[in-house]
């Protein structure tokens, strides 16, 4: 039985947990304000909220619904857009109807999600990051000019929102309905409830977000008893353990970029995860999950490659760590065996000394997967010499790439534009770009060529060089 | 005494906008199914081209759920579901001729069953040829439909007078139409051999037409019903009658209700496109920078299947001078037949095709001769008096005065300055700009499509039921239709309901497209409420005067008789004309008048009237890394007198971002052997929040020239796309500021992939 809340109501549901909370709500529930756009995680059509306590607080984050396993339903509070429609139109429905930010409504709802999620959000609500809250929702009709302008009024209406008490002050500002002030000790009892019954059951597919695998294998999840680890708190911390970063296998995009510890050590962090999926999709995509789909185009895995990471592997008795680097052998093939699971990834944080550098080009900058992305860790010697490097790439070779050679090779060099060159054409020599709907394999490489080179300016002073060489 | 009220009858916004911030509009697929439904998936083809050499499904017919399985044997009546010419199965029968083409039907209990069956059937295939390029398909003669010639003057003499003189090729690629709601039809079997079919359509009479031909039916057994559309972009025009003939053909064996809506995949892999074009032209001017003659040959990849082919290939004909004056023109199109799915109407239906080319010819002339492209842009743009290629005398021309007014606006001179000033003190970051005319003819370009009726009934109690052909797919003709209604009756638009689509209340409908929705429907709607108003004031005057000369109107609900107001208001007026049996109902009808062509000589008088404008297009190019920036777009637009700001500022600017990703990010990619490999949203990228111009600002030209347009209001749904096609030409200017040799073909979209390799290639 997985039992939660859906809006006002209490569920009960004997469903396969792999099913998908979207099916549920659209078929069973019949509440057909949830739209199916794409079932891929990649339209927003089908954005839910979905309240949860995290430390002590009751915090509501924006999923796609088509990609939320019903399991992971489990002992949390599920809002559509039912769930907010009261007798009149709430400030948020309002500001959409005024600028007219609807047209053929199709997407309305997702939008109408998304941009209550950013009131629920606890702290101060600019423009910026209202628009940040509907990063993952298309629109085909309306160009967003007019939903930019209505997420503009909703700032203004937000200014007046308290830090302390703001889901009162939504509620008396009839933002949301009343019964969301009974949510906190309904969930409360209910959890009370699971802990008593949950069942310490292994499945046979262990799942978390469920952005990749309910997206490339629905029926296989849907019909699998799963092992939901997405909640398992055990595997959602991010410490500093003996000079090392150490992230739970089950931490989110969306926890390890609000993480106070790597904000510390990544001052572009933010930067870089705008670059990476969208708001509903990092709320519910695991580090752990980006590294085992072994996509050769995984944005955090390509990340953490580049910080030399290595991963903590389970089957249950042993436990082993390997290099992150080591750790892919062949398309899709991991050095994984039989039974393992990651349950952390650990690595040394930048520090003093070493500078960390991301980049990423895809068609569209952002919500798409990139062409190719490439990061890059530097300590500079007082010369001016690379002292240590760590390279990384993805989409340039069967499997995200650590470029060993080329790290070696600029080890101890001046970043002179003939040592450029000469690695760039090592670069070269390391990685096997295919042709496909990303780019072709000549673009790949001129791109990848680039990026090193931004890499370069950003992070060894190598502007001058990289001119020789682009200007030459 | 005529005491002043508020207007009531003025709407601002969109009507239906309620329903849609709530959940509560109505969608296909949200319509509450009855009991039994079946769920209908499609197996589809998976080569591009092949005979069928085996094809065993009984494996898959035994998989729990599975109901039964359809193959084109199994059709009633006719496999056919070609518009414009019967050329297009419904169902693969021996052959297959593109990727995605529907072989079988399986209809399950549930989708999950279906989807498990569809992987137990087996099919083997006889492989035939593939072609994907249009140009290869024309050398062997593998056309849709007869190739079309325009011409006016002689331009192969005058080219061989003209100072300058360019040849060269543009290309534009296909766009994924991307309506938010797929493709889809539910369906259910009703009493004397009838059928109820509801269909995301743009066109429900090509739906109920399908369905009879399909079934075998007359077309009146077939009642469909459409409530609205999750976006249509045309992509709905011709194409949705397929899943609706699906639906409709297992509900009607199985007599059972039935639904088939794909999955998006699924839509994607087997619907068609806006049609890619590869071009070759001519341009000649004289010293003067004026155009003497243009030369164009427009090679469009059509599909495997005519779908709504001809027809846009004839629309390219007809924008291929844009908004120039060109006195010697003769422009040629082939729709070349190729093994891709059948291409089909994409907002601008053809004309932003033609639009691309005249703007590369002009482009390249510019850049040869060394000046401005804006230089010759502006001096040959068209005005009154003069013809178009295909007959029809340009008349209340916008073209000149939307360029001035938007260059008094922005100052191009200050524009021109700002970049070339920035272009010297950046190396990484490169700005260009461009300006895009657009002139679009309004009317169906196939004269006969041009009419519209409407179905009015005014209730006893005073509310009134509006049905139309017209079908909202976002665009918000619900809310003209009921400004045109208000309007007409004088009363408070709350009063008014839309009602759905529906071929049993209007019939005979022409698709809701070429922009002239709502000029025909509610044309047609003003003709029914003056039917029922002629007869209101008919009792008006029995009832309270004897003079027939005096007039009455209706105004905020009061009924005036020579401006007097009477003991009338709307409502008991209504009440007391039943009660005398006035008929309440009225069925309207317009037919626009002036439009002709006569295709035997390609001219005539094709559109009711044009809509001008032009924008000013601005971008940054990141030229360490190729990606780009959309910094604004400017455009001064000709909207008449807009019967709705916001709606018709709302087609703008979703129009010009559309026009945008077709011409930046939007990349259809089939590969050789003709499988879509942008097969899903993670692959074909369209505009996001972030994607969109900083600025977007749309200026309407205070333009009140009669013209025939609904209230005066200018048809406004596909022209804004062709403002995007400024993107295109700026970008490229901002690559050649980098690389003045950057090799960058007029082939769009201009990826980033492309600009990277023309800054660096």
């Amino acid at each position: 039985m997985i039992r939660f809340l859906l809006n006002e109501q209490s569920i009960e549901s004997a469903l396969p947990s792999g099913s998908t909370v979207l099916d549920f709500i659209r078929t069973h529930q019949r509440l057909p304000g949830t739209k199916i756009g794409c079932r891929e995680g990649d339209c927003g059509a089908c954005t839910i909220l979905v309240g949860e306590w995290v430390n002590e607080e009751l915090r509501y984050q924006t999923m796609t619904s088509c990609l939320m396993p019903l399991g992971n339903a489990a002992g949390k509070h599920i809002v559509t857009v039912e769930g907010l429609n009261m007798r009149s139109l709430s400030p948020v429905q309002q500001a959409m109807v005024d600028q007219n930010g609807t047209q053929c409504g199709f997407c309305t709802p997702g939008f109408i999600m998304s941009l209550t999620g950013f009131l629920l959000e606890p702290g101060s609500g600019d423009h910026e990051k209202a628009i940040a809250s509907i990063d993952g929702n298309i629109c085909r009709c309306t160009g967003y000019k007019s939903i930019e302008r209505a997420a503009a009024l909703i700032v203004e209406m937000a200014r007046a929102r308290p830090a302390k008490g703001h889901l009162d002050w939504l509620v008396q500002h009839q933002f949301i309905p009343e019964y969301f002030l009974k949510i906190p000790a309904r969930l409360t009892l209910l959890e009370k409830d699971l802990n008593s019954q949950m069942p310490l059951v292994r499945g046979e597919m262990m799942i978390g977000g469920g952005t990749d695998l309910v997206v490339q294998k629905h029926l296989a999840v849907k019909n699998a008893s799963l092992d939901h680890v997405y909640d398992t708190s055990s595997l959602q911390e991010i410490a500093l353990e003996n000079g090392r970063v150490r992230i739970g296998a089950s931490v989110t995009v969306t926890r390890f970029a609000g993480s106070p510890v790597l904000q510390d050590h990544f001052p572009d962090l933010a930067r870089y995860i705008k670059l990476i999926s969208s708001t509903p999709i990092r709320n519910m995509a695991t580090l752990a999950g980006n590294l085992v789909n072994a996509s050769p185009i995984g944005d955090m895995t390509v990340f953490l490659l580049a910080l030399d990471a290595s991963i903590l592997m389970n089957d249950g008795k042993q436990k082993r760590e390997i290099k992150l680097r080591d750790f892919y052998l062949a398309y899709k093939k991991m050095d994984k065996r039989q039974g393992e699971w990651v349950e952390a990834i650990l690595f040394e944080p930048p520090g003093e000394n070493r500078r960390f550098h991301f980049e990423k080009v895809s068609k569209r900058t952002h919500l798409d997967i990139a062409s190719v992305n490439s990061a890059c860790l530097v300590q500079l010697a007082d010369d001016g010499s690379i002292r240590e490097i760590h390279l990384s790439a993805g989409g340039v070779a069967p499997y995200p790439k650590y470029l060993a050679q080329t790290a070696a090779f600029l080890s101890g060099k001046k970043p002179a534009g003939p040592v450029l060159e000469e690695a760039i054409r090592i670069m070269n020599s390391e990685v096997a770009p295919i042709s496909d709907a990303r780019g072709t394999k000549e673009y790949k490489r001129l791109l990848l060529r680039q990026l090193f080179l931004a890499h370069m300016i950003k992070l060894a002073a190598a502007e001058t060089s990289v001119h020789e060489i682009l200007f030459a | 005494m005529n005491v002043k009220k508020p207007d009531t009858t003025r709407i601002s916004g969109n009507v239906d906008a309620p329903g849609h911030v709530t959940g509560r509009s109505v969608y296909v697929d949200d319509i509450p199914v009855i009991e039994g439904m079946v769920h209908v998936k499609v197996f589809d083809s998976a080569v591009a081209h092949g005979k069928i050499s085996f094809l065993d499904y009984s494996a898959a017919e035994q998989v729990p759920g599975i109901i039964r399985i359809f193959s084109a044997k199994d059709i009633p009546g006719e496999n056919q579901i070609g518009g414009i010419i019967p050329d297009e199965p419904l169902l693969a029968d021996g052959e297959v001729h593109y990727c995605g083409q529907p072989v079988l039907l399986i209809a399950a209990d549930t989708a999950d069953a279906a989807e498990m069956a569809i992987r137990k059937i087996e099919i083997s295939f006889t492989p035939l040829p593939v072609i994907t390029d249009p140009r290869e398909a024309f050398k062997l003669g593998q056309l849709l439909s007869p190739s079309r010639v325009f011409t006016l003057g002689d331009a192969r003499s005058n080219l061989a007078h003209c100072k300058y003189v360019y040849s060269g090729k543009a290309e534009t690629g296909a766009q994924e139409q991307l309506y938010l709601e797929t493709q889809g039809a539910y369906a259910y079997p009703t009493e004397s051999d009838g059928i109820k079919v509801y269909s995301s359509t743009q066109g429900p009479t090509q739906v109920q037409r399908t369905i009879a031909r399909v079934l075998g039916l007359g077309m009146n057994r077939v009642e469909v019903d459409v409530p609205r559309l999750g976006g249509g972009f045309g992509g709905k025009e011709d194409q949705a009658s397929s899943w609706a003939a699906m639906a409709a053909m297992v509900s009607w064996i199985l007599k059972r209700p039935a639904k088939c809506i794909p999955h998006r995949m699924e839509d994607m892999r087997m619907t068609g496109k806006r049609n890619p074009y590869s071009s070759d032209y001519t341009i000649g001017l004289d010293e003067e920078f004026r155009i003497i003659a243009f030369e164009a040959t427009f090679y469009q990849n059509g599909g495997a299947a005519a779908d709504l082919s001809p027809a846009i290939l004839e629309r390219t004909l007809f924008h291929a001078t844009n908004s120039y004056h060109i006195p010697n023109v003769k422009v040629t199109a082939h729709s070349c037949k190729t093994n891709l799915p059948p291409n089909t109407a994409f907002r601008g239906f053809g004309g932003p095709q033609g639009m691309f080319v005249i703007e590369a010819a002009i482009d390249q002339a510019a850049k040869h001769i060394g000046v401005d492209t804006t230089v010759i842009q502006r001096k040959n743009l068209m005005d009154d008096g003069t013809e178009f290629p295909y007959g029809q005398i340009v008349k209340d021309s916008e073209a000149i005065n939307s360029w001035d007014e938007l260059d008094a606006h922005c100052d191009l001179e200050k524009v021109r300055a700002e970049t070339v000033s920035f272009n010297a003190g950046n190396r990484f970051l490169k700005k260009g700009f461009s300006m895009m005319p657009v002139c679009f003819g309004i009317s169906f370009t196939n004269t006969m499509m041009n009419q519209a009726r409407a179905l009015v009934h005014v209730y006893s109690d005073g509310t009134v039921g509006v049905s139309t052909g017209a079908v909202e797919m976002g665009q918000g003709v619900n809310t003209k239709m009921i400004q045109v209604a208000a309007e007409s009756f004088g009363i408070d638009p709350a009063k008014i309901k839309l009602e759905s689509t529906n071929t049993t209340r209007v019939a005979n409908t022409s698709p809701s497209a070429a922009s002239s929705t709502a000029d025909l429907n509610g044309k047609a709607l003003l003709d029914a409420c003056n039917q029922i108003l002629d007869r209101l004031y008919a009792f008006v005057k029995t009832e309270l005067t004897d003079n027939e000369d005096e007039t009455v109107e209706i105004k905020n609900e009061v009924v005036y008789i020579n401006e007097e107001a009477t003991v009338f208001n709307w409502t008991n007026l209504v009440r007391q004309a039943f009660l005398k049996r006035i008929n309440l109902s009225a069925k309207g009808h317009y037919a626009t008048p002036i439009i002709h062509f006569d295709k035997s000589i390609e001219k005539g008088h094709p559109f009711a009237y044009h809509v001008y404008g032009t924008a000013l297009t601005r971008v940054t190019v990141d030229c360490l890394r190729g990606t780009y920036t959309i910094d604004s777009v400017q455009v001064m637009h000709d909207a008449g007198i807009s019967m709705n700001g916001p709606v018709d500022l709302g087609q703008c600017e979703g129009g010009i971002v559309q026009g945008i990703g077709w011409m930046t990010m939007e990349e259809v990619i089939y590969n050789e052997e003709g499988k879509l490999l942008s097969n899903a949203l993670s692959t074909y990228k369209i505009p996001d929040i972030y994607s969109v111009p900083a600025k977007i600002e749309v200026q309407f030209l205070k333009n009140e020239k009669p013209s025939m347009a609904i209230l005066k209001s200018k048809a406004v749904g596909e022209p804004p796309l062709m403002y995007g096609i400024g993107a295109f030409f700026a970008l490229r200017n901002a690559v050649l500021a980098f690389n003045e040799n950057a090799p960058i073909p007029y082939s769009a979209p201009l990826t980033p992939e492309k600009v990277l390799m023309g800054l660096y290639g």
